[in-house]
């Protein structure tokens, strides 16, 4: 489903008769075709997974890493044009690093999915930048306790209990709507994660996957850092089983 | 079970007076090493800053691999050399020490760089009044394989002399130890010290124009 834009979508300096920015929503679309991201605030900390499509058997295995931590506190999870990614990843951990020096504490994670929105929304205000192509769900631990942003190309952030992007993410939110976030351990949200995802992921028209977990909560002493291995046999092994049981209905 | 560890005076002066009687001058820096200074403190601060940011994008790498303390210390003598080469130094002796497992099993290592940058690595190192001091004492009973009490009461040997000869020591010290389980540093702790000889009773006696 695409609207053309005929004339008004050459330039992100251009609106529609109706409103519209199209380079930016064609920006989105980019998003939308990349592997799903899943992020989810459970009572204890964040947790968020990533499908990442594995598109040549040669690539080894744990590379192209999809959450990157951005302090010590704090994650991003990157949907979309990884390349592009990487460059808002560099921004936060500038920005987080410089209000440390600056303000002796580590960074808010409301202000940094603040800066984060700021920047990727400047790269659509100009017509010699293109917008970025990729979604961002930043996952951090701070005074205020857990919390979960999405930020989307056009630079809208919201602040959200479960968030997702990519292909499956309508399969996904779907999911999310179902869990009770707020009695759920992060423990038991990594389970639930790796069950979304496994979920999700479309035997049919994408081969393998590699699912990247990672977490911050009261168990990884409000560190941000990837979920222990064992911790992902565990959930993957649930994943699995619980597909199963789907498949044989 | 290899270790290493540090002792310090917990002091930072203000020009020839001993202002700050609680300044701890040892930190932890990243899982594998401690840093010791003596010097200006407001530099070890700012070298200690350099570190953090250091050992954070070392962190966020996260890809099983972490600086051990001959990094850092290749790290910090970059910083001071190229510091005094534009002349502007920053005025400290750095003590640095760690252990990592490397190639061929755990790696100890104790180095040290000063605001000249002047760098080498010992198995024993000191600064300031302690070269003079302690450095004699160490070569003749430093040995590879001292267990940590006997490190101690060594260690203390040589803090006992410089707290009665060096005039800006006081009697207040804390000591670290880095094993390959991490970093442990003790609460400060004074040493027992004697002064009743005879020649220091009634001494004002022979002082000319005392009163």
């Amino acid at each position: 489903m695409s609207s053309i834009g005929t004339g008004y979508d050459l330039s992100v300096t251009t609106f529609s008769p109706d409103g519209r920015v199209f380079q930016v929503e064609y920006a989105g679309k980019a998003v939308d075709n990349s592997g799903t991201v899943v992020g989810i605030k459970c009572k204890d900390g964040i947790v968020l997974g990533v499908e990442k499509l594995v598109t040549s058997k040669m690539i080894l295995k744990g590379s192209n890493r999809r959450v990157h931590s951005v302090h010590r506190n704090t994650g991003l999870a990157v949907a979309g044009l990884a390349a592009d990614g990487r460059q808002i990843v560099a921004r936060a951990k500038s920005e987080a690093a410089n209000y440390e020096k600056v303000y002796g504490e580590p960074m808010p994670v409301k202000e940094l999915a603040d800066r984060v929105a700021s920047y990727v929304h400047l790269c659509t205000l100009y017509w010699w930048l293109r917008p970025f192509g990729c979604g961002v769900i930043l996952g951090g631990y701070d005074r205020d306790g857990p919390q979960l942003y999405m930020i989307e190309p056009s630079g809208l952030s919201y602040k959200y209990f479960g968030a997702a992007l990519g292909k499956g993410r309508q399969a996904a939110k779907t999911e999310i709507e179902k869990l009770k976030l707020s009695e759920l351990t992060c423990r038991e949200g990594i389970v639930e994660v790796a069950k979304i995802i496994y979920g999700v992921h479309d035997e049919a028209k994408d081969k393998a996957f590699e699912l990247e977990l990672s977490w911050v909560c009261d168990e990884s002493n409000r560190q941000h850092e990837k979920v222990p291995d064992d911790l992902v046999e565990q959930a993957k092994a649930a994943a699995q089983a619980a597909l199963e049981e789907m498949d044989a209905d | 079970m290899w270790n290493l560890f540090f002792s310090l005076v917990l002091s930072a002066s203000y020009g020839s007076t001993l202002r700050y009687k609680s300044v701890e001058r040892i930190k932890a820096v990243g899982k594998h090493s401690l840093i010791g200074a003596s010097g200006e403190f407001s530099d070890f601060q700012e070298i200690l800053r350099y570190l953090d940011e250091l050992t954070l994008s070392d962190h966020m790498w996260d890809d099983g691999n972490s600086l051990g303390p001959k990094e850092v210390h290749s790290y910090l003598t970059r910083v001071m050399y190229n510091r005094r080469n534009k002349f502007d130094p920053l005025w400290n002796s750095l003590v640095l020490g760690g252990v990592k497992k490397g190639p061929k099993g755990e790696e100890k290592y104790l180095g040290m760089v000063n605001m000249i940058g002047t760098h080498f690595e010992e198995n024993h190192i000191a600064t300031g009044f302690g070269n003079h001091l302690a450095i004699p004492i160490l070569r003749a009973e430093w040995c590879e394989d001292m267990t940590f009490e006997e490190a101690v009461k060594l260690v203390e040997k040589c803090l006992l002399v410089l707290l009665y000869r060096d005039r800006s020591s006081i009697n207040k010290f804390q000591i670290a130890k880095i094993t390959t389980e991490g970093a442990t540093i003790y609460p400060p702790y004074s040493l027992k010290t004697h002064w009743g000889f005879a020649a220091f009773e009634n001494p004002s006696k022979g002082a000319v124009g005392s009163w």
